[in-house]
């Protein structure tokens, strides 16, 4: 069957089967930072935005995405960077592996919360599992993240 | 691993029910709970051009059409606002917001899954679905009727001024739960739902009169926990859970006559 939709605002047509799984779609048209982790949608390594909003890339057919806009960190590197500078500072990444699905879904909460608590901020990422570390390094890295944005906010 | 025939968006329900009459079609929800069947789907049926993906309120009802997102119901200001944050707090530990963003709550109230957090959630509340072909059925029949070809459209929660808490104890974070609860309160009358025990949440009810002791609710909780079964399962077992729901039940109760407040 026939979709169309935009991958980091280009746009891709294409002749799929109806069980193409948007990772491997995703996968297939280069986006390679789009892993798989897990059989069970429990990991969110595969994490991408759908019109802006996270959701489990492994977990959605690409026909759910026709018509639609997806992103990936191909499409954001000068902001996934800029985050990924914040976690290597604090020292946050062992393998790095669980990394791509865990700063789309920093960068999703920073556009959707608003000045987040601890708790929010935890509760939001709950869904990004790291098999390394114990999340400290991760935690102390979003939040002074997201203080320098609120500083910005501030002055501004 | 299952794999999917035909790809229909329906344009109407009545295309939508046809289809699904056949054994061999499924409509696709959020898709998390069918992608770990190994079911060969040969139409998959698609309901979201139908406008089902809205929630609706007027003076006396929330409409929540069956493919709102979990997250949709999570977020949903006055949704939250009329129940005392319930479903905020009931949804908020599956597994993560990005799968919250697919997980429907059609998918999720058709299942009725012994371990669901928002059938055990929607039954303290006077809740009812709204089927294509069987109208509209409480909630707590629909929760022992068989699964059937129907197709559940709605979800309808009527605002009778219920004050309602919810909990859940789970093993780790965002593991399926040891055993959930909801608890509501209309003037006398006590509404109590314990689910994940480990079978689907059931509904018990009892009356408080206005000049109640502390040991009337003791012996009200004590005489649900005695009528309803526990089980046992790798997360628990069935004493365990018994105990679990003495405490779980009476926080929430404590949570709606006092403001008790129990982090979680
Ligand atoms: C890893 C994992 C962990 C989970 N943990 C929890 C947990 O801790 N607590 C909890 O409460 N839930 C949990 N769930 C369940 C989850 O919240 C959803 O309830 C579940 O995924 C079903 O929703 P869905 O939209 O994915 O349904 P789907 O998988 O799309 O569909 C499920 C079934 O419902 C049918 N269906 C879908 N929509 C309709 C409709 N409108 N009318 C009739 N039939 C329909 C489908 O044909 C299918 O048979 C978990 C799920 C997963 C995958
Ligand atoms: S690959 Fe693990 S949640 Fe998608
Ligand atoms: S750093 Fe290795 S999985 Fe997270």
């Amino acid at each position: 069957m026939q979709i169309k939709l935009w991958i980091n605002d280009k746009e891709y047509v294409d002749d799929i089967s109806p069980d193409t799984i948007l990772l491997d779609f995703l996968r297939s048209k280069g986006c390679l930072s789009v892993k798989r982790g897990c059989e069970t949608s429990n990991c969110g390594l595969c994490t991408v935005l759908l019109q802006g909003k996270p959701i489990l890339s492994c977990s959605t057919l690409a026909v759910r995405a026709n018509g639609l806009k997806v992103t990936t960190i191909e499409g954001i590197q000068d902001e996934a960077s800029e985050f990924g500078g914040f976690l290597a500072d604090e020292g946050a990444e062992q393998c790095g592996f669980c990394s791509p699905g865990f700063i789309m879904n920093v960068i999703a909460m920073k556009n959707e919360l608003k000045n987040p608590t601890e708790d929010e901020i935890k509760n939001y990422l709950e869904g990004n599992l790291c098999r390394c570390t114990g999340y400290m390094g991760q935690l102390r890295a979003v939040k002074k993240y997201l203080e320098k944005y609120s500083d910005m906010k501030k002055g501004a | 691993m299952f794999t999917i025939d035909k790809y229909v968006v329906a344009e109407s329900l009545e295309e939508a029910y046809e289809l699904n009459k056949s054994k061999r079609n499924a409509i696709i929800g959020g898709m998390l709970w069918l992608r770990m069947g190994r079911k060969k789907i040969r139409t998959a049926i698609d309901l979201s051009a139908l406008n089902l993906n809205k929630i609706d309120e007027d003076d006396e009802s929330f409409k929540i059409g069956c493919m709102c997102t979990l997250r949709d119901l999570e977020t949903h200001e006055n949704l939250n606002k009329s129940f005392n944050n319930i479903f905020h707090k009931s949804l908020k530990h599956i597994v993560g917001v990005q799968m919250r963003n697919l997980a429907t709550i059609g998918g999720s109230i058709y299942s009725r899954f012994g371990f669901s957090d928002i059938l055990t959630a929607l039954l303290s509340l006077d809740s009812y679905v709204e089927l294509f072909k069987g109208g509209i059925i409480p909630l707590n029949e629909y929760v022992n009727m068989p699964l059937d070809n129907d197709i559940l459209m709605k979800i309808i929660i009527n605002k009778d001024g219920r004050k309602a808490a919810c909990n859940s104890h789970r093993i780790s974070a965002t593991d399926f739960p040891v055993l959930t609860c909801a608890v509501a309160n209309k003037e006398n009358e006590w509404f109590v739902v314990v689910g994940a025990r480990p079978m689907k949440a059931k509904l018990s009810t009892f009356n408080l009169n206005n000049n109640y002791e502390k040991d009337d609710i003791d012996n009200a909780v004590l005489k649900i926990i005695d009528n309803i079964s526990f089980g046992t399962n790798i997360r628990g077992s069935k004493e365990y859970r018994q105990i679990l729901a003495d405490a779980l039940i009476k926080r929430n109760i404590d949570e709606i006559l006092n403001g008790g407040y129990y982090a979680d």
